[in-house]
C-alpha cells in the first residue's frame, strides 16, 4: 500500500520533469531574449486593451460553478457505496436510490429557478 | 526460454533482472525498489510526451483525408517527422511573458496542464500485470487528477492578461466544470458492476464487456470525455473563430507546445479509458497468458477510441454554448443518474428474482443472464428517454409553429397563442393539446 502511494507522489514530482525541462530548455537556454515593450503588449484585434483585463462578468459563470461543486460533492458519496455494493442488501440500494432522488430534487430545484438558463 | 519468456512479459522479466543485477552489486532492497519505481515514472512519462508527436501527425493526416486535401507529407516517411520538425522550430522561439500577466501562475499552467494528463497514467492498465500501480481507489484517483487540468487552463487563461484569454477561462468554468458532472456518474457505473475503483479489476471483471451490460454509460462517458478535451464540437474554449485562440493566445513557444501535447495526449487518453472501463482494457484472446498481447489488444482498443474522437472532430460543427449546457445539465445529467438507478435495480433485483447469491450472479455462471438483464434495463431507460424526447420537441415544434399564426392573428397575446395551438392540434388530431 505504502510504495503504491510512493509511487504515486515519485510521479507527481517527476512529471513535472517532463514538461518543464524543454520550456526551461527553450527559454533559458535556446530562445533568443530580445524583449522590448512592444512585443510584450498584450495584442488584442492589434490595438491596446482598453481598461483593465481582469473585469467583472457574468454571475452566470458563477452559478454553474456553485451547482457543480453541490453535485460533484454528492457524487463522491455514491462511490464507496458502488465499491460496498456487492456486501449490501435491496434495502441499502432502496436507500441510495433515495438519495439520488434528492440529488435529482436538487437538479430540479435550479432547474425550475433558472439557474440552468444560460442568458 | 529465456528469450520466449522475454518476449510473453517484457516490463516484469526486465525488473526481475534488474533487480537481480542491482541486488549483486550490493544495494539495499529499498533503494532496488526506489530506481524501478523511477524507471516506472519515466518509462511512462516518456511514452506520454513522445506519443503526442505520432498522435499529431496521424490526426492531421486524417482530418485532411476527410476534408479532401493532402495533409503534413513532405517531412520523413508521408510526413512523420513533421511533428518533431514542429517542436525543434518551437524550441527555438523566443519565450515571452505578456506585461501584466501573474507571472507564477502563467509559467505553471502549461506544465500543470501536462502532469495532469501525465499522472492519469499510473493507473491505467496496459496488461494483466503491466501496471504503474494498483491503486485501490484508481477511478476517483482519475478523475480528481483529471480535473487538474481544467484548473491548468483556468490558471492560463486567467493569468494571460488578455480578455480573450479571459473568456476562454470563463467557457473553462461553464463548460469544462459542468461535463465533469455526468463524466463522475457515469463513471459510477463500471465501479457498480466490477464493485471496486481499481482499474485493473475492472478490467478483470469484464468476462463480457461492460459496453454490453451499460451503453449508455458508454456513450455518456466518451461524450463527456471529449468534452472535457475541449475538442470539436465542444472547442468553446478554444474556439478560433470567436475568441482567437482562448486560454493559450499569449503563450509562445514551448509553452505552447505544451497545452497541444496536454490536448492530444488528453485525447488518447480519453481512448484509452473508455477501453479500460468499458471495452475489456487489455482483454482478448491469450492476454491473460501473454502479457504482451494484452498490450497490443489495449492500444488497439485505445486507438479505436481515439479514431472515433478524430472522426467526430472532422465531421461535427462547434456547438452553442447555451445548447451545450442544457446537453450536459438538461440531459446528460439525469440519463447518468437514470443509467445509475436502473443498474442498481437491476442488478439487485436479477438474483433476487432467480434467487441465487450474489456471489454467484457476478461469477461465470450468471454472466450471461445479468448482462442481457442490464442490458435490457438499459434498452428501456433508453426507450424512456427517447419518448420524452420525442415529446418534448414535439411540444417546442408546436410551439415554434404556433407562435407566427398568433403573431399574425392579433399582436401576440398569450390567448392567441393558445388558439394557435390548438389549430394544430386539430390538423393533426393524433396528439394531444400541449397544455
Amino acid at each position: 500500500m505504502m510504495s503504491e502511494w510512493t509511487f504515486i507522489g515519485l510521479f507527481l514530482l517527476l512529471a513535472a520533469v517532463f514538461p518543464g525541462a524543454p520550456i526551461i530548455l527553450n527559454s533559458v537556454l535556446l530562445g533568443p531574449k530580445k524583449n522590448n515593450p512592444v512585443k510584450n503588449s498584450v495584442y488584442e484585434c492589434g490595438i491596446e486593451t482598453v481598461g483593465d483585463t481582469w473585469v467583472q462578468f457574468k454571475v452566470q459563470y458563477y452559478i454553474f460553478g456553485l451547482v457543480f461543486v453541490v453535485f460533484d460533492v454528492e457524487t463522491v458519496f455514491l462511490f464507496p457505496f458502488a465499491v460496498a455494493y456487492g456486501q449490501v442488501g435491496l434495502f441499502a440500494v432502496a436507500e441510495v436510490i433515495l438519495f439520488i432522488l434528492i440529488l435529482v430534487g436538487g437538479l430540479v430545484y435550479a432547474w425550475r429557478k433558472g439557474a440552468l438558463e444560460w442568458v | 526460454m529465456d528469450i520466449a519468456k522475454l518476449l510473453n512479459d517484457p516490463v516484469n522479466e526486465l525488473a526481475k533482472l534488474l533487480t537481480g543485477l542491482l541486488a549483486g552489486m550490493g544495494l539495499p532492497s529499498a533503494l532496488i525498489t526506489t530506481i524501478l519505481l523511477i524507471i516506472g515514472v519515466v518509462a511512462i512519462g516518456t511514452f506520454c510526451l513522445l506519443l503526442p508527436l505520432f498522435l499529431i501527425w496521424f490526426e492531421r493526416r486524417v482530418v485532411a483525408r476527410m476534408q479532401d486535401r493532402v495533409g503534413p507529407n513532405r517531412v520523413g516517411w508521408q510526413g512523420s517527422l513533421q511533428t518533431i520538425a514542429d517542436a525543434l522550430k518551437l524550441i527555438i522561439k523566443e519565450d515571452i511573458t505578456p506585461i501584466g500577466a501573474d507571472v507564477i501562475v502563467y509559467n505553471i499552467s502549461p506544465i500543470l496542464s501536462v502532469v495532469a494528463i501525465i499522472t492519469m497514467w499510473a493507473v491505467i492498465p496496459f496488461a494483466i500485470n503491466i501496471v504503474g500501480t494498483t491503486l485501490n481507489v484508481g477511478a476517483l484517483y482519475i478523475v480528481s487528477v483529471g480535473s487538474l487540468g481544467t484548473l491548468a487552463i483556468m490558471m492560463g487563461g486567467w493569468a494571460s492578461n488578455n480578455k480573450y484569454a479571459l473568456l476562454g477561462a470563463f467557457r473553462t468554468v461553464a463548460q469544462l466544470v459542468s461535463y465533469e458532472v455526468p463524466m463522475l456518474l457515469s463513471l459510477l457505473v463500471p465501479v457498480i458492476l466490477a464493485r471496486s475503483m481499481e482499474m485493473n479489476k475492472i478490467v478483470g471483471e469484464q468476462s463480457i464487456w461492460f459496453v454490453i451490460a451499460a451503453p449508455i454509460a458508454t456513450l455518456i462517458f466518451f461524450a463527456t470525455s471529449v468534452a472535457e478535451v475541449g475538442r470539436t464540437p465542444f472547442d468553446l474554449l478554444e474556439a478560433e473563430s470567436e475568441i482567437v485562440a482562448g486560454f493559450h493566445i499569449e503563450y509562445t513557444g514551448m509553452k505552447f507546445a505544451m497545452f497541444f501535447v496536454a490536448e492530444f495526449m488528453h485525447a488518447f487518453t480519453v481512448g484509452s479509458l473508455t477501453a479500460v472501463l468499458f471495452l475489456g482494457g487489455w482483454r482478448g484472446p491469450w492476454a491473460e497468458e501473454i502479457p504482451l498481447l494484452g498490450i497490443v489488444y489495449f492500444m488497439l482498443k485505445s486507438f479505436a477510441g481515439y479514431f472515433l474522437v478524430i472522426l467526430m472532430r472532422a465531421s461535427l460543427p462547434r456547438i452553442r454554448i447555451d445548447h451545450m449546457l442544457d446537453l450536459c445539465w438538461k440531459f446528460l445529467t439525469p440519463l447518468a443518474l437514470g443509467a445509475i438507478v436502473i443498474t442498481l435495480l437491476f442488478d439487485k433485483l436479477g438474483p433476487a428474482l432467480l434467487n441465487v447469491e450474489y456471489a454467484r450472479w457476478v461469477g461465470p455462471d450468471y454472466m450471461f443472464a445479468r448482462a442481457g438483464l442490464l442490458l435490457l434495463g438499459n434498452l428501456l431507460l433508453g426507450l424512456i428517454t427517447l419518448y420524452i424526447l420525442s415529446s418534448e420537441a414535439r411540444r417546442q415544434r408546436r410551439a415554434a409553429e404556433g407562435e407566427p399564426a398568433a403573431d399574425h392573428a392579433a399582436h401576440g397575446g398569450h390567448d392567441e397563442h393558445g388558439h394557435g395551438d390548438e389549430g394544430h392540434g386539430h390538423a393533426a388530431p393524433t396528439h394531444a393539446p400541449a397544455h
